[in-house]
């Protein structure tokens, strides 16, 4: 039969050797914190508010059968093609998941680089979409190959 | 104890077998579809109405529901902007008269959103095509795979495609052929484009145009522009008291988006009205030159035409009967002939707004039945909210994210009211104690 400081010290160790879990999650929990993307993920949300919440909707949801939600594989994938579209807007009211959407997404003609790096990192990791970032070199190759 | 439940459940067995054996034993006369018998349906939203109103799920998933119309002996047919089963219109009967559809049948190969009786016929439009169908004497469908097609060729580019339409008693129908465009800028919703100037979106969009009843294949050029500078038209009825056509405009978006110099987010939540206009022909609704400031209560110039908010305009243009606040999308309208309601409503206007979208950053609006009393055509109060609830909760209306989204509205013969939701297809049916 062990004794009732035997047990306590079991205990003890217990807690001790969770200890360093404790801290490494501590850890992890500050580098998420200081996400590379932060700065980016910020002024992606002030152009978000200005430029696409009027009709994509503060949840990203869209207005079906309106205007189309922000969600889905093609925001998380189609890279290219996201600069293309904010850049020239679109109008061909082609089928996203078998729904075409009816009004046109306008051009955004005068939209720096820098914007549209940082609303598109907004809007691929918002709205439960969780993509890479778009980066102000991407969108530079993107703008230079549609000239 | 057992006993008796076992007994009750027996009872309930026997009931539906001979339940089910009525229904299928009633003819099915020309329709040789087949015909679904239905189960009862359950409310998934607490509904409020003013008191002595009641209202019960008269069917639910239908889908995108769009009009309704009854017939005489009690056929209900509903639009679909889709298929069930195959079908684009769905017909339901309440058999037993409990209030609830009991049989349904879908026919029809198009897809849209227009639905009437008139003559002995249905009508029910695509969105570029306007058919009919013969009825028989106990109001079903003759031929339900062959319509005659009365109108053809309509104007669709994706922006306010349906075309709502309605009957008259002198043999013509009204078509709505809504704008494809906002505010007919250069750039279609683009910050600081400015508008066309004329807006060539009015010469074959943008209006009402009035067409033959009994004419097949009609095009364009054997219709008539009945009235013009209507952005678009969902909710339109004739009324027959003062015997001329009422529609509902969808009034244009984003003020503050595209304009925000001259106005606030606040501002565009509620701006411009949604009117309800008495039209007779020749009439100008004034879109896109200009919009209805409910708040001022007068009309303004629009940005694109030069307007900054304080700018009026709109000479030669109607005045709206009824000016409700901006986007709440009104899709149904219904002018009230019969006894069940309270005299309170007769001759009055029921409008089904579907809810807003472009009131964000601002909470979202609407969801809801309206009710606007009427005196010898004109408006004789206020409008009021009639029926609430759709959308499922406060949270879901600001959101936008409504669990239902009225609709249609239709008379029956026996006075009650029906509303379709084109978001999952439930239909209420709202009578009078």
């Amino acid at each position: 039969m062990e004794t009732n400081s035997s047990i306590f010290f079991k205990i003890l160790f217990f807690f001790l050797s969770c200890l360093p879990v404790f801290l490494i999650a501590q850890e992890n929990h500050g580098v998420v914190k200081k996400s590379p993307y932060r700065n980016s993920m910020d002024s992606g949300k002030k152009i978000y508010s200005v430029q696409c919440l009027a009709c994509h909707q503060a949840d990203g949801l869209g207005a079906p059968p309106m205007n189309p939600p922000l969600t889905g594989k093609q925001i998380q994938s189609e890279k290219k093609k996201l600069i293309e579209i904010v850049i020239k807007g679109l109008a061909t009211h082609e089928e996203i998941d078998g729904v075409s959407y009816e009004n046109v997404m306008p051009p955004h003609p005068e939209i720096k680089d820098q914007e549209i790096a940082d609303v598109l990192t907004y809007v691929r990791n918002s709205f439960g979409n969780k993509a890479s970032s778009v980066k102000v070199s991407e969108v530079k190759l993107v703008r230079s190959k549609m000239k | 104890m057992k006993q008796i439940k076992n007994y009750f459940s027996y009872i309930l067995v026997m009931m539906t077998f001979a339940c089910q054996a009525s229904i299928s034993t009633v003819p099915v006369g020309s329709d040789t579809g087949k015909l679904i018998l239905l189960t009862k349906p359950k409310p998934d939203v607490s509904l409020t109405l003013p008191e002595g109103f009641k209202v019960t799920v008269f069917a639910d998933g239908l889908g995108r529901a769009r009009h309704i119309t009854v017939s005489p002996n009690g056929y209900i047919y509903i639009k679909l902007d889709g298929f069930k089963n195959g079908g684009s219109i769905v017909r339901l009967r309440d058999v037993n008269g409990d209030g609830i559809a009991d049989e349904e049948f879908d026919f029809g190969k198009f897809k849209g959103t227009g639905i009437s009786i008139k003559n002995g016929y249905l009508y029910a439009s695509s969105d570029v095509d306007v058919y009919r169908f013969k009825l028989n004497e106990q109001g079903k469908v003759v031929n339900p795979d062959k319509p005659e097609k009365i109108i053809t060729g309509l104007i669709a580019r994706h922006q306010h495609e349906p075309k709502a339409f309605i009957l008259d008693n002198d043999g013509n129908i009204y078509v709505n052929i809504g704008a494809f465009s906002n505010s007919c800028q250069v750039g279609d919703r683009q910050i600081g484009s400015p508008g066309v100037n004329p807006c060539k979106v009015l010469d074959s969009a943008a209006g009402i145009w009035q067409f033959r009843a009994d004419k097949l294949n009609q095009t364009y050029a054997n219709g008539v522009r009945y009235a013009t500078g209507l952005r678009n038209v969902v909710g339109l009825d004739w009324n027959t008291v003062t015997n001329s056509l009422f529609v509902m405009q969808h009034g244009r978006d984003q003020l503050s988006y595209m304009f925000p110099q001259y106005y606030s987010d606040k501002q565009n939540a509620e701006l411009p009205a949604e009117c309800m206009y008495e039209l007779h022909k020749g009439d100008n609704a004034g879109w896109p030159y200009i919009y209805y400031d409910q708040i001022k209560g007068k009309k303004m110039l629009a940005p694109e035409y030069g307007g900054d908010g304080i700018k009026t305009g709109g000479e030669g243009t109607i005045d709206p009967t009824v000016a409700f606040p901006g986007h709440l999308a009104p899709n149904g309208l219904l002018f009230y002939t019969g006894s069940q309601f309270p005299e309170k409503y007769k001759n009055g206007a029921f409008v089904a707004f579907h809810g807003s979208w472009n009131r964000a950053p601002e909470p979202q609006e609407g969801f809801y039945v309206a009710f606007v009393p009427f005196i010898n055509g004109k408006p004789s109060g206020k409008w009021e909210i009639f029926a609430n609830g759709f959308s499922g909760g406060s949270d879901k209306t600001a959101s936008g994210r409504a669990i239902h989204r009225p609709c249609g509205l239709a008379q029956g013969p026996d006075g009650a009211l029906y509303v379709t939701d084109d978001s999952k297809g439930t239909i209420w049916r709202i009578t009078y104690k």
